[in-house]
């Protein structure tokens, strides 16, 4: 059953599976594991990456495009529904309504973007993308009308996802269970139920093509695919998916802006995810994900005492501030994409093979 | 279909093989190229004789077998080093440089040094169009003029083997029978030459041995006067008869 | 028969010109902007003349460019600071005394910079632009680190040479004396590049190469010892773009070069991956456009340049000035 569930895409290996299910209890059990504002946040932050990174393993590891422009469609989502809720009356409808012009528009766009995709080469593609990406940001700083500017949008949520609301009186085994655990919930439930449905579409027949695609398009098209309608419908689930992903993340932050979404930083944090989780394999964006949210909040504290220990060496306090823990990401990046293509994932299954 | 032997060849494949990506391609070429003459490479289509030269220059690597220049071994050669032994090539797609002039293209292909003026002369002739277009982009050519270019690269300086890929192809009669004198007069000089062509008029005219390829394999080696006198022959070889097509 | 030169181009840029001295109305702001505008264009021709010439030859794309041009602002900062003295003389032969020695070791430690990006890190993925892009990507990310480690905090201002500073006043104009300088220092090296490229084996070779690599190694050449030189010349001249452009802005930050990415790559693209004179004309396009609609239009300024580029490619979708390339 859990097969089918996982549309058959098992791990393949124990230690991986280890991982994958201890992340996953993690995260379902997180409001009675890790009680507190901020461990629950980087919960719901690593739900809604996973989701983020997987949708751009859909387009780097499956179809094989670099795209820099994928927070254009986070941050579509957020403000989607940023925009509705703060506009109209804060409710389900308000919701719906953001949600649904976010997704048209994002389709629109990951549609024209895909259909161009096929003209020209990959290079020139990632330039194209980065132009939209930081043209999208510009606009959203800029109609700050609409969209608040360099600010943002803080606005109200549902009454039952409201922080005050309370859906239980009394505490649920030590947890009050009220708006921000409902909240934590959908968010963790919509990640997994979007997180299997990629699962199944990388495991489909469709998928199956993407990846022969990604090997050799000059073979597949001479099998008879039209690759520009495999890629362009790639290309749309992928953005489809981050735009869900974005609404999400604004439900839960209550806000959304354009350092939360657009920040080119947050492209360059999905890279080095998607990289060192592995590329292609799915799991490696929720291995991926999971370290690297849970790093950039904690390792940072790691980072600091040893820095502190190292003071008066020259240089060693410097390399480990914690500020400097995005270096030793980019040198693990570097090292994934020469020596390990297939990131984290990829080799525990290679060890398991032996 | 017969082999003949070769003494003393300039340029001899022995058993070489050659994969692109996952196409086997060359299955076991063996020839002998003949110092002096002018070698016509025949076949169909997807024999393998553009992967052939290609592989002779080192552009594609051979998977096994050894290419032989001169007696020396240059299977593993790369590319600008077998080019510098004095081997010359043009391609099927001409390979001139369009926003470069024609002078500027021949200054390129003058390896040992600015082109000496008889040998300019003697292009001119042939080639009047380089003349004209000496100091306009090669882009501005029409395409029987680029083939003249890549020609003139080609004979620029004295060469020791020349490689050529379907000269005639795309051109019109006039033109061809332009290239045809010029490879006359290129035949006069020790320079040998591997040709491959389509055009069996063309081949028929100027070829001294030939060769055919079939599936990647050479399959009858002999004299061009020969293979000309044997219907039947080219029937089996190439599927149809020289004669009929001029 | 077709002319040599393809003067559409500059035409467009001239017409654009004119059309914003209608709009602006007054010809000294006019005067100012355009000057701004050149000094610009020409700064960014110089950062990103080097990286079209390494795509249409080695058929790279160094995400990381950016690099370069950070680090020869970072050291510019350095150097002017160990010069100090000489940066404030009020004469500008004192001032060269510092300011040649910045641009130099900008250009120096950019080249080196250069050389062991390129063979540590760009040599072993040539030809597989999926990992390319990914590589230089995450070289940028570990390069801006340790600037921070290095150089420390997020902003240093960049301060220009006393004889630089200020302006001309001609008329009711002022003109600012740095920009003309880098108008100048711009021209110079475009000219610079065009005599390189035209009169020279090895700029004939450059040449040749991005239109077809592999004939001209069919013709003995080896042009991959060319690749490395070509690397190092534009990694040095955007560490000169750096120093200059550091100073232009006055301040110098991490992402100084990141930030020039997305218009570098708006000028390459307008200009026609591969050419020189493209990319030329293409940034003179961008600076002018840039400064005429931030006086204009400020609100539309910054995506301005993007619609500039969609436009273009809708009339020459492969640039101003394409080279035809196998």
């Amino acid at each position: 059953m859990i097969a089918t569930l996982l549309s058959g895409d098992k791990p393949r290996s124990r230690l991986l599976t280890a991982m994958l299910v201890a992340i996953f209890v993690g995260l379902a059990l997180a409001p009675f594991l890790f009680p507190g504002t901020r461990p629950l946040d980087v919960a719901a932050k690593v739900c809604v990456f996973i989701l983020l990174v997987a949708s751009y393993d859909l387009l780097l590891g499956y179809t094989g495009i670099v795209s820099f422009a994928h927070t254009m469609f986070f941050g579509i989502g957020g403000y989607g529904v940023g925009i509705a809720l703060s506009r109209m009356e804060p409710g389900w409808g308000a919701i719906a309504l953001g949600a649904a012009i976010a997704v048209v528009l994002s389709l629109v766009l990951s549609f024209l973007i895909g259909l161009f995709s096929l003209r020209v080469k990959a290079i020139f593609f990632a330039m194209i993308t980065l132009a939209v990406a930081s043209f999208f940001a510009i606009l959203a700083s800029q109609l700050s009308n609409v969209t608040g500017g360099e600010d943002g949008i803080t606005f109200k949520v549902p009454e039952m996802l409201r922080p005050a609301y309370r859906l239980l009186e009394e505490p649920f085994l030590g947890v009050t269970v009220g708006g921000r655990f409902i909240t934590y919930y959908l968010v963790f439930l919509g990640s997994l139920i979007l997180f299997l449905a990629l699962l199944r579409v990388v495991n489909s027949p469709f998928g199956r093509v993407l990846l022969a695609i990604r090997e050799n398009d000059f073979r597949a098209e001479a099998l008879g695919f039209r690759t520009v309608i495999y890629r362009t419908i790639a290309n749309c689930l992928g953005a489809l998916v981050a735009t869900l992903a974005g609404v999400l993340y604004a439900l839960w932050l209550r806000y959304t802006g354009p350092n939360t979404t657009l920040d080119f930083a947050i492209m360059i944090d999905i890279l080095l995810m998607v990289v060192i989780g592995g590329m292609g394999t799915m799991y490696g964006a929720v291995i991926g994900a999971a370290i690297f949210v849970v790093a950039q909040n904690y390792l940072q504290e790691a980072m600091k005492a040893f820095s502190g220990w190292t003071k008066g060496i020259p240089l060693l306090p410097d390399l480990f501030h914690p500020d400097r823990w995005l270096l030793w990401l980019g040198v693990l990046f570097v090292l994934s994409v020469y020596y390990f293509p297939h990131g984290i994932v990829g080799q525990l299954r290679a060890r398991a093979k032996k | 279909m017969g082999f003949r032997p070769v003494a003393d060849p300039l340029l001899s494949l022995a058993g070489v093989h050659t994969h692109i990506a996952q196409y086997h391609i060359l299955q076991g070429v063996d020839l002998a190229v003949p110092r002096g003459e002018l070698t016509m490479l025949l076949g169909r289509n997807g024999a393998g004789k553009t992967t052939a030269l290609r592989t002779i220059l080192g552009l594609w690597r051979a998977s096994a077998g050894s290419v032989r220049f001169e007696g020396a071994d240059i299977t593993k050669a790369e590319t600008p080093d077998i080019a510098n032994l004095g081997i010359a090539y043009v391609p099927e797609s001409m390979g001139i440089f369009a926003g470069l002039t024609v002078r500027e293209n021949l200054l390129l292909a003058a390896r040992g040094g600015p082109p000496r003026e008889q040998q300019l002369e003697s292009i001119f002739r042939f080639f009047p169009p380089m003349k004209q277009f000496w100091d306009l982009p090669a882009g501005n050519l029409s395409g029987g003029q680029k083939q003249m270019l890549a020609i003139s690269r080609a004979i620029v300086e004295p060469r020791k083997l020349v490689l050529i890929d379907e000269p005639t192809k795309g051109l019109a009669p006039a033109i061809i029978n332009n290239l045809i004198e010029a490879f006359r007069e290129l035949k006069k000089t020790d320079t040998t030459i591997l040709m491959v062509e389509q055009n069996f008029h063309a081949a028929r005219s100027l070829g001294d041995s030939v060769a055919v390829m079939d599936a990647g394999r050479i399959v009858h080696t002999g004299s061009m006067a020969a293979l000309a006198a044997d219907s039947a022959l080219q029937q089996r070889l190439l599927g149809l008869s020289m004669e009929a097509h001029q | 028969m077709r002319e040599r030169i393809d003067w559409i181009p500059p035409a467009l840029i001239a017409a654009i010109a004119l059309g914003a001295l209608v709009l602006i109305g007054n010809p000294s702001t006019w005067v100012t902007l355009t000057i701004a505008g050149l000094a610009m264009g020409l700064l960014i021709f110089i950062m990103s003349s080097g990286l079209t010439l390494v795509f249409g030859l080695m058929d790279v794309m160094n995400f990381a460019h950016g690099l370069f041009i950070t680090v020869g602002a970072y050291m510019a900062v350095s150097v002017m600071k160990l010069l100090s003295a000489s940066a404030g003389s009020e004469s500008f032969l004192v001032n060269l005394g510092a300011l040649l020695p910045a641009m130099l070791a900008a250009i120096v430690v950019a080249a080196l910079l250069g050389f062991f990006f390129e063979r540590v890190i760009i040599k072993p993925v040539y030809g597989q632009h999926l990992k390319q892009i990914l590589i230089t990507t995450g070289g940028l990310i570990v390069a801006e680190q340790l600037i921070h480690v290095f150089w420390g905090p997020d902003m240093l201002p960049l301060q220009r040479p006393s004889a630089l500073r200020g302006s001309f006043l001609v008329g009711d104009m002022a003109i600012e004396k740095f920009r003309l300088s880098a108008v100048a220092i711009g021209l110079a090296v475009f000219v610079a590049m065009i005599l390189i490229l035209n009169r020279t084996k090895i700029g004939l070779l450059i040449r040749a190469g991005v239109e077809n690599k592999e004939m001209v190694e069919a013709m003995g050449y080896r042009i991959r010892r060319l690749f490395v030189g070509v690397f190092v010349a534009g990694s040095a001249l955007a560490g000169l773009g750096g120093a200059l452009w550091g100073m232009y802005q006055e301040q110098v930050t991490v992402h100084i070069g990141a930030n020039m990415m997305v218009l570098i790559f708006i000028v390459i693209i307008i200009g026609g991956l591969g050419s020189v004179g493209g990319c030329f004309a293409g940034a003179l396009l961008v600076g002018l456009v840039a400064n005429y609609i931030g006086y204009l239009s400020p609100k539309i300024a910054l995506g301005s340049n993007i619609l500039l580029m969609v436009i273009v490619l809708l009339w020459r979708p492969q640039g101003l000035y394409p080279v035809s390339r196998q």
